[in-house]
């Protein structure tokens, strides 16, 4: 029996609230499924199992805050067949109906799960036409009909309509009534449910856009705490010195401008883009920026998980990770980028992508600052920044010319490296960004 | 012929799509915007926002928007006019 435990989702985490169950127990998950709704300050996080496993015994009821480390539900292994142990003596017992016994069928793919959660279907009441059983994509849209929907054969908890405590906050953000919303086959509304209601409410009346909420306000507050417990721990505990480096993006823009040229407006690139490619093979060429300060050492990282400092509307923000970024290509990483910065604005980030970041980039975009002295997120090493793109004289062989130019800073740790190592950092960022067709 | 497709249609069009394409704006942002507002400063849009924006009009206006065209997206005002001229000479 193995334990699902509150995940720590950053240094400065020391606790977080459960605020959806994605599984119910007999559910059969794998490594990476979403198992459930976590808030923490920063946003409301999409937490993945660690490990393959069916869900036994959920030991914590949505809207309880609970301590890193401790656990929220029970998994069997994959290959146990006796049914699931009773709950040990002492622990809470499960708030849902009875555990089902373990999937006999191969479970379904995760996009029909998801698709199964969108369109309200229970899985447990289908039968599946696929190999061995497995519920198909056509079998959850055949059953998500209306006139083909089987009879649940969960009866709904007593007292009717369930609604989550995460499905009641985003309701109140979005400002929809809760009233108005048809609960799925378990009666149970959830996020989802929500999301889709909203979805439908704005179309049909788009001028009654949700204002900010009194949720949203606070949520604000929790922010500026978070950000102000971890940037003064940062700026206590770690020696910053600061680089500064000016690129000319000519080669970038010339390149950009070409590429995009014959593309559609989703395609395109921006110059983050480029900026973004040639940080991540920088910090994987270039070592001692990218990972960790811990127990009195540099745990240096061999994967660029590189983070995203996204600054949110009505203030705030939060750096999630496009993982694995040394390996993408730019077009992947415009995609990447633009995936992730969506979710952190709309609060669906997934928790691995809050809890590895191995080095951040603060890209300020056409509308801010010429450049920036930046704050290293503990316990990473180095933080990465751009500022604006202005058009600048530039001397090149003897001539000025006008070129687009950005000023690129690197705060880093003094505990882990030297500005020898830094100014080498930048100038293979330079380095790539003369050479875009390489990018 | 069809008539030429009036401006507030285009008017319509541009609101809606910097409604649906940048998550987290309120009615008011939009409501008081006027027509010599800088999109990008007012509603600070970063360079996604704004490529969300060319993208969602490009599609729900069902017109042809170039990266050289977004000069022409700098205003509500500038907005309306682009659309109106490219809807019209877009068959």
């Amino acid at each position: 029996m193995a334990e699902f435990t509150m995940p720590s989702l950053g240094a400065d985490m020391d606790e977080g609230t459960l605020l959806e169950w994605c599984v119910s127990p007999g559910d059969t998950v794998r490594r990476g499924d979403i198992m459930a709704v976590v808030d923490t300050s920063k946003a409301a996080v999409e937490v993945e199992s660690f490990r393959d496993g069916v869900v036994d015994t959920l030991l914590v009821e949505p809207g309880t805050c609970v301590a890193v480390g401790a656990p929220m539900a029970t998994l069997t292994e994959p290959d146990d067949t006796a049914p699931p142990a009773p709950s040990p003596a002492g622990s809470p017992k499960p708030r849902t109906v009875d555990p089902l016994p373990p999937e006999e069928h191969p479970r379904p793919a995760p996009p029909v799960r998801h698709l199964a959660h969108e369109l309200g279907v229970d899985l447990a009441t289908i039968t599946g036409s696929g190999p061995g059983g497995r519920v198909t994509r056509d079998d959850v849209v055949q059953a998500g009909r209306p006139a083909a929907q089987p009879e649940p054969t969960r009866a709904a908890p007593a007292g009717g309509t369930r609604i989550t405590p995460y499905a009641r906050r985003l309701a109140a953000e979005l400002g929809v009534d809760l009233v108005g919303i048809t609960a799925p086959a378990d009666g149970v509304v959830r996020a989802a449910d929500v999301r889709s209601a909203a979805g439908v409410r704005r179309s049909q009346a788009p001028s009654e856009a949700p204002g900010p909420s009194k949720a949203a306000t606070e949520r604000h507050a929790r922010m500026r705490a978070t950000i102000a417990s971890v940037m003064t721990r940062s700026a206590r505990e770690i020696p910053h010195y600061h680089l500064t480096w000016t690129v000319d993006l000519h080669a970038v823009h010339d390149a950009m401008t070409r590429r995009n040229r014959d593309l559609p407006v989703d395609r395109r690139l921006v110059p983050a883009a480029y900026l973004l490619r040639a940080t991540a093979l920088a910090a994987a060429e270039v070592p001692g920026l990218n990972g960790f300060w811990s127990e009195g050492r540099l745990d240096q990282q061999s994967t660029v998980h590189l983070g995203i400092a996204v600054s949110l509307r009505g203030g705030g923000l939060v750096a999630p990770a496009i993982h694995d970024a040394a390996t993408l290509t730019t077009d992947q990483l415009m995609s990447a980028l633009r995936d992730v910065v969506e979710r952190a604005r709309r609060g669906r980030l997934r928790d691995a992508e809050l809890r590895d970041p191995t080095i951040t980039v603060t890209n300020l975009g056409d509308l801010g600052a010429e450049s920036v002295h930046g704050v290293i997120y503990p316990p990473q090493v180095a933080l990465v920044g751009f500022g604006r793109i202005v058009e600048r004289p530039w001397a090149v062989d003897g001539l000025i010319g006008v070129r687009p130019v950005t000023t690129m800073t690197l705060a880093a740790d003094h505990r882990a490296t030297d500005g020898f190592v830094g100014s080498r950092f930048l100038a293979a960022i330079d380095h790539h960004l003369q050479r875009p067709e390489d990018l | 012929m069809n008539a030429p497709p009036s401006t507030s249609e285009d008017r319509q069009l541009t609101v809606d799509a910097l409604r649906r394409a940048v998550p987290g704006l309120v009615p008011e942002d939009l409501d008081d915007l006027a027509d010599a507002d800088p999109l990008r400063e007012r509603l600070e849009l970063d360079s996604l926002d704004f490529l969300a924006f060319a993208e969602t009009l490009a599609a729900t206006a069902r017109v042809r928007i170039d990266e050289t065209d977004y000069p022409d997206l700098a205003t509500l005002g500038s907005c309306v006019a682009f659309l109106h001229r490219r809807r019209a000479s877009t068959p």
